[in-house]
């Protein structure tokens, strides 16, 4: 059997009276000393911030690994490894983690849905992290981004954390994935 | 190079779906995907680990009186009330079980109950629009709420939106994750709104569209739409991921 598939929608500008939670945030309720913030801004093609976005991540635990039964590994509990956060009238979101471990054969990275009005479907990202410049040559995500395009996904270190803006149109544009 | 050791991993690979069966992200009918709709070409993401995996939202997430939206407050909301119901389905049919549904919606009158809507429609103070649930054993869901209004939007001349209840789903996979909206049938709107006519396919359209659903109509409390949710499904194999690099 092949059912056709629901087509997407956009989320519309009220997206945030349905989808927010209060610990959307917060991937990790846990303050310790290997939590990160990410925080960024979703900007569009005339630069301009998009106030009505919603930043959705999904990542593996710690250790690279994801607690869900399609790790062939074996699903590891606990970890939710998911985050959800609307953007501010200033563009901005916040999304407070744990570096992600590698996977096999991938350098550690968070994919990214980005939802809002005007996008008919999410755009998918992914967030790399600089200090694993090493692994990056070899990731074969990585490797089919043109050269000069990389550094969209390369999160900057910050005071706390990392900066990592998405820029859904023109100078910068970020890479977006199909998938 | 990681050290991480290689290693082979047996993973579920998705479907992707037939050209026309999502919008465009560039549909100039519709004036906001002009300046967010990105210009460089996408670049294909090979289902790997993280892909094929997904949150599991469960039950922590979901409020006693979550998905019955007319019974948030002290008093009912306005409007005719509806019974939205249906299953969420993979494209092999199999159902999508325990999985989180979100929905939010404007009220009978099409008023949103944000900030940021300024349509000068009554505010329903019994209404809020939004509702959760989970999926059951067999992939269904239902919801008790009002049918939302049509209401008037700054795209185009005399434009109004189609009454729709948003739908938000997770799937198992983080290829399945869908945002939609649920549209009523015979609307009289639907030939005029960009929004619902940016899926290229016209059957891959009325997959939006709820349906009339007399065997679940409550008698003298409710009527009742059905609505099936289908997300991509596996291919018929799994496949050897080699980390072909």
């Amino acid at each position: 059997m092949n059912l056709g598939s629901t087509p997407s929608q956009t989320v519309g500008p009220f997206l945030s009276i349905g989808l927010p939670w209060t610990d959307g945030p917060a991937v990790t309720a846990d303050e310790g000393a290997d939590t990160v913030w990410i925080k960024g801004v979703v900007s569009d093609g005339a630069g301009e911030p998009v106030p009505d976005a919603l930043v959705e991540t999904w990542q593996a635990d710690r250790d690279g690994r994801f607690d869900h039964p399609d790790d062939p590994r074996g699903a590891v509990p606990g970890f939710r490894g998911f985050g959800r956060c609307p953007t501010e009238p200033d563009g901005s979101y916040a999304i407070r983690t744990v570096l992600p471990g590698a996977l096999p054969g991938q350098a550690p990275h968070i994919d990214v849905s980005v939802f809002a009005r005007g996008l008919l479907q999410r755009v998918v990202t992914r967030i790399y992290f600089p200090e694993h410049a090493e692994q990056h040559r070899t990731d074969p995500v990585l490797a089919a981004v043109p050269a000069g395009r990389r550094d969209t996904l390369i999160a900057v270190p910050t005071a706390g954390g990392y900066r990592f803006d998405v820029r859904l149109q023109g100078e910068g544009e970020t890479v977006f994935f199909d998938v | 190079m990681s050290r991480v050791s290689r290693q082979a991993l047996r993973l579920p690979a998705y479907r992707r779906d037939p050209e026309g069966t999502h919008p465009p992200l560039d549909s100039p009918a519709y004036r906001s995907t002009a300046l967010r709709h990105p210009k460089r070409p996408l670049v294909l993401l090979p289902q790997r680990l993280t892909e094929v995996t997904g949150p599991l939202l469960g039950p922590g997430r979901i409020g006693p009186q979550d998905n019955d939206l007319t019974r948030q407050h002290e008093d009912e909301p306005v409007g005719q009330r509806i019974l939205v119901h249906g299953r969420l389905l993979d494209g092999d049919g199999g159902p999508v079980r325990n999985s989180l549904v979100e929905i939010w919606q404007a009220n009978a009158a099409g008023r949103y109950r944000h900030i940021g809507d300024r349509w000068p429609a009554p505010l329903d103070p019994n209404f809020d629009g939004v509702g959760r649930t989970l999926t059951d054993d067999e992939g269904r869901y239902e919801f008790l709420t009002v049918k939302p209004g049509a209401y008037p939007w700054g795209n185009h001349d005399n434009a109004w939106r189609p009454a729709h209840i948003h739908f938000s789903v997770f799937g198992s996979a983080f290829t399945q994750r869908l945002v939609t909206q649920m549209y009523f049938p015979d609307d009289p709107l639907f030939d005029q709104d960009p929004i619902f006519n940016s899926v290229p396919d016209p059957k891959a359209r009325e997959r939006m569209i709820s349906r009339f659903d007399l065997s679940r109509t409550v008698e003298s409390w409710a009527l009742a739409f059905e609505f099936d949710i289908v997300l991509r499904g596996r291919e018929a194999s799994v496949f050897e991921d080699e980390e072909d690099e």
